[in-house]
């Protein structure tokens, strides 16, 4: 049993330790708002955070993460989370960002963990901060409107 | 009874109940989502079962409004424009409105514009603006009916506003109160025939600002239920070892070391390939990694695509080759006496669709008989039939539950059902003993094939004294999307597949004299329908070629296309309101261009203005895109605002640098690092205008996506000097001029 904490809570999972964390976060805990785009870290779908820092789930083997806490999507608002990760659900809501959605997950938590570490991305900031994360539908001018819209909405 | 808004937020604990599933949560934290009737949820979660006042509206005891959406939303908003019309015409409040995904029943929820239940050709809005109203306004009226009995006063003394009905003499309540007895009511008195529309300056949804998708919540707090997301009780997830080349067939297989891996328990050949099931995702990709597989490639097709781009291009190369799609005038004829005559090739390659949910489908074969696929469902009418057979049970036996789809761009829409009949085959082949996923991985998706068609494109142009076009003939070689399939008959005729041409048959632009001709080839690599179909490369063709001319002419872009769309006026305003905000005309200085392209598509016309840089290296810089739209009625501005946002970004990704390459007969590209989508880091600033109209509402999901190409080409001309006729256009590098 390997020993995981997840949005605040402390989980066992029986899986290989070279298994990728975004299959025990997906098909172990239930936790499907993390999403399988690629499984090379190619698009940024699986996106969490590993200690507040923006980490591909799917080419993170669940023997990396050790004490480090995990973050999903299910976790980016609420108790116990940073106040970035509202700001960002807010923002998304507010310009209507998503489209088919599958992405957004992803997207919101690389959006969230630049503004932790930038409260003021410009354009330039967006665009290298989120370049990995791939969005079919294309709503990139959303996401970079959203981020700003954040970054104002954390100011206030 | 007052209405309470229930909808979700984050806070709340994961409630899935009102998207037709039922999540429940273990104990210890197992995740363990079981799939219920949309009815058993509903009810579970209110308390009672909503009351249906047709296929379409279904209002709960607690004012909850539900809207049965009879298309595939894949991100195209589909549930938000069916759930506008309908508060509209009911007069609901925004906030009560939920929607699910109708059944597959061909007989209630057909496409109006295919006969049957499909979503497709972006027509969602165009074939539901009636029928959705009208349901609406029925239901309205049959609310209305029983609050006038229950307070015994006259119908036409209620008035109806925000989800409530109310009297002059103070009695109020909501749309909860009466649902039950107004849907039970016997018709006619129930429901009225023809209960009148709003009048459209009465709006307060339609057209208006401020209104967000409905999917926005759940699709920003990780609770939207996917087909990837769904997991039933003992549940096997299947992954695929397909064929490398189209056609070939499964020889043998060893399956030792596959067996090896902890949580695989089945190994199955299916007609698709070998299936390997597991108890999680991981197991059953780490299964299909360990397993030898020996093809047979006898039946296999083994050409390369620069082989059938040679095929293409040596087609279009005879004049007289193919069959004649559209003949007018003597275009012959018209070249000999031509003032200057310009002729151009095209090629554009296989694309993928590349949606962010690699394809998948869940099939739980019952031992009652029964069996429900669950997964975002595209066609039912060819989906439905086609698992029924399969799986050798009447078409009643069979329910397919729709669930959000992560992207399809018309993949999910196909006439051999592929991948759906693959889940059914593998559902099938385990003789039910599990209910299975069938998950592509992104590696599956992209070598799958169902590609939008490689072709070749001959056009020779002439212009006259004026300037103005004399002659146009154009000859189009590559695979009909529609040949082979059973929808051939319906959709091919007299040897023309009309996706094949449509754009260049349908020419907008006044030319006396034309000649378009069809060469359709036939390989072993499967194609389809992509993100506005033909006009994925007509356009192109056209929109720059009609660039060459105006250039030939001396003549501004903008005014020679004007001057040609005389007796085109939806064409000219889109046209216009896009040059006028783009502020066409200006003087860009060294290094940077603006094109221009304006086209029609699904009855919808776009256009767009580019703006580039060169950048010192060479590259293209894509800076800004002003588009104009006319899709008649605007049903929701800013859906309309971010399809055409995404049309401009899907086409733009591959008129960068998308395409799909075959060698020996085996797909090149794999995953995003060598079919790479494009990214932030590639996204102009784009600017969205709607024309205003008020004609009937037509789609908008893929007639942003026409333009993009040829405006781009034709800015990059007019920085550089250099056309772009073939695409992608790659590592080209420019110069400025």
């Amino acid at each position: 049993m390997i020993k995981l904490t997840i949005n605040g809570v402390e989980r066992s999972v029986d899986a290989d330790p070279d298994t990728p964390l975004l299959w025990v976060l997906r098909d172990e805990i239930g936790l499907t708002g993390t999403k399988f785009g690629c499984g090379v870290a190619l698009c940024g779908a699986c996106t969490v955070h590993m200690d507040g820092a923006a980490v591909r789930s799917c080419q993170t083997p669940i023997s990396a993460v050790g004490d480090s806490a995990i973050v999903t999507i299910e976790g980016l608002v609420g108790q116990g989370a940073g106040k970035e990760g509202l700001a960002v659900q807010a923002a998304w809501r507010a310009l209507d960002v998503v489209q088919c959605g599958y992405c957004q997950s992803g997207q919101m938590m690389s959006a969230a963990a630049l503004l932790t570490e930038n409260k003021t991305p410009t354009d330039e900031d967006i665009d290298a901060a989120m370049g990995g994360n791939v969005c079919r539908c294309a709503t990139y001018q959303r996401i970079r409107a959203a981020i700003h819209d954040a970054a104002r909405r954390l100011e206030a | 009874m007052t209405f309470q808004p229930k909808t979700p937020r984050a806070a709340e604990p994961l409630d899935l109940s009102r998207r037709g599933f039922l999540a429940v949560v273990g104990g210890a934290g197992l995740g363990l989502a079981v799939g219920l009737k949309p009815f058993d949820a509903v009810a579970a979660a209110n308390g009672a079962a909503p009351a249906a006042f047709n296929p379409f509206v279904k209002i709960a005891p607690d004012g909850v409004v539900t809207v049965v959406v009879k298309h595939l939303d894949k991100g195209q908003g589909v549930a938000t424009g069916l759930a506008t019309l309908v508060a509209e015409e009911l007069d609901a409040d925004w906030a009560q409105m939920r929607t699910e995904f109708a059944p597959a029943d061909n007989a209630r929820y057909a496409n109006l514009m295919f006969k049957a239940q499909g979503t497709g050709g972006s027509t969602s809005i165009a074939n539901s603006w009636e029928q959705y109203r009208t349901a609406a306004a029925t239901a309205r009226a049959m609310l209305v009916n029983a609050a006038a009995q229950a307070w015994s006063v006259a119908p036409g003394e209620i008035v109806v506003e925000k989800g409530r009905l109310s009297h002059p003499s103070g009695k109020s309540d909501g749309f909860g109160a009466f649902a039950e007895k107004a849907a039970a009511a016997p018709e006619p008195v129930a429901a009225p025939q023809n209960a009148p529309f709003k009048d459209p300056s009465k709006y307060v949804y339609i057209g208006k600002e401020g209104l967000h998708r409905i999917d926005n919540d759940p699709k920003t707090d990780g609770t939207a239920i996917y087909t990837q997301d769904v997991k039933l009780p003992n549940m096997l997830v299947a992954v695929v070892a397909h064929p490398p080349r189209f056609g070939a067939t499964v020889k043998g297989f060893d399956d030792a070391e596959t067996r090896k891996i902890k949580g695989v328990k089945e190994v199955v050949a299916v007609p698709q390939g070998v299936a390997v099931l597991a108890t999680n995702t991981w197991a059953a990709i780490s299964g299909r990694n360990a397993l030898k597989v020996e093809w047979d490639d006898a039946k296999a097709e083994t050409r390369g695509s620069d082989a059938l781009l040679a095929e293409a291009k040596a087609a279009v190369a005879k004049a007289d080759g193919g069959v004649a799609a559209v003949t007018e005038g003597d275009a012959e004829a018209a070249f000999k006496t031509a003032s200057k005559v310009i002729e151009a090739d095209y090629a554009f390659p296989y694309l993928a669709h590349a949606a962010m949910e690699p394809l998948n489908c869940v099939v739980d074969v019952r031992k009652d008989g029964t069996a429900e696929l669950i997964y975002g469902c595209q066609f039912p009418a060819i989906d439905h039939p086609t698992a029924a057979q399969i799986l050798g049970l009447p078409l009643d036996k069979v329910t397919i539950t729709t669930v959000w789809a992560g992207g399809s761009f018309g993949r999910r829409a196909v006439p051999t059902a592929d991948y759906v009949a693959e889940a059914v085959a593998i559902a099938k082949a385990i003789e039910g003993r599990a209910p299975v996923k069938l998950v592509w991985t992104r590696e599956d998706d992209t070598k799958a094939g169902y590609y939008r068609p490689l072709y070749a494109h001959k056009v020779k142009a002439a212009i006259g004294p004026d300037g103005l076009p004399t002659a146009w003939s154009h000859h189009i070689a590559g695979q009909s999307i529609f040949g082979g399939t059973a929808l051939e008959a319906m959709t091919v005729k007299d040897g023309v597949d009309e996706t094949s041409v449509e754009g260049v048959s349908n020419l907008a632009y006044a030319v006396p004299n034309r000649s378009v001709r069809l060469t359709t080839l036939k390989t072993g690599v499967p194609v389809l329908w992509w993100r506005s179909v033909g006009h994925t490369h007509t356009a192109h063709a056209v929109e720059t070629m009609i660039d060459e001319l105006a250039h030939a002419a001396g003549q501004d872009a903008v005014a020679y296309r004007l001057a040609l769309l005389k007796d085109k006026p939806r064409h000219t305003a889109a046209l216009k309101l896009a040059a006028e905000k783009a502020g066409w005309g200006e003087k860009l200085p060294q290094g940077r261009g603006r094109g221009v392209a304006v086209h029609e598509s699904f009855n919808t016309m776009v256009a767009q203005v580019v703006d580039v840089t060169i950048r010192k290296d060479g590259s293209v810089k894509v800076d800004r895109v002003v588009a104009a739209v006319d899709c008649g009625v605007v049903v929701n501005p800013d859906v309309i605002r971010a399809q055409i946002e995404g049309g401009v970004g899907f086409g733009l990704g591959a008129a960068l640098r998308n395409a799909v390459t075959l060698k020996d007969g085996e797909v090149e590209q794999a995953n995003f690092d060598t079919y790479e989508p494009l990214r932030i880091t590639d996204m102009p600033h784009v600017e969205v205008h709607m024309v205003t109209s008020d004609a009937k509402p037509t789609g908008v999901g893929e007639p942003g996506v026409p333009p993009i190409a040829p405006a781009l080409a034709n800015a990059i001309f007019a920085a550089t000097g250099k056309r772009v006729r073939d695409l992608p256009i790659g590592d080209q590098k420019f110069s400025s001029v």
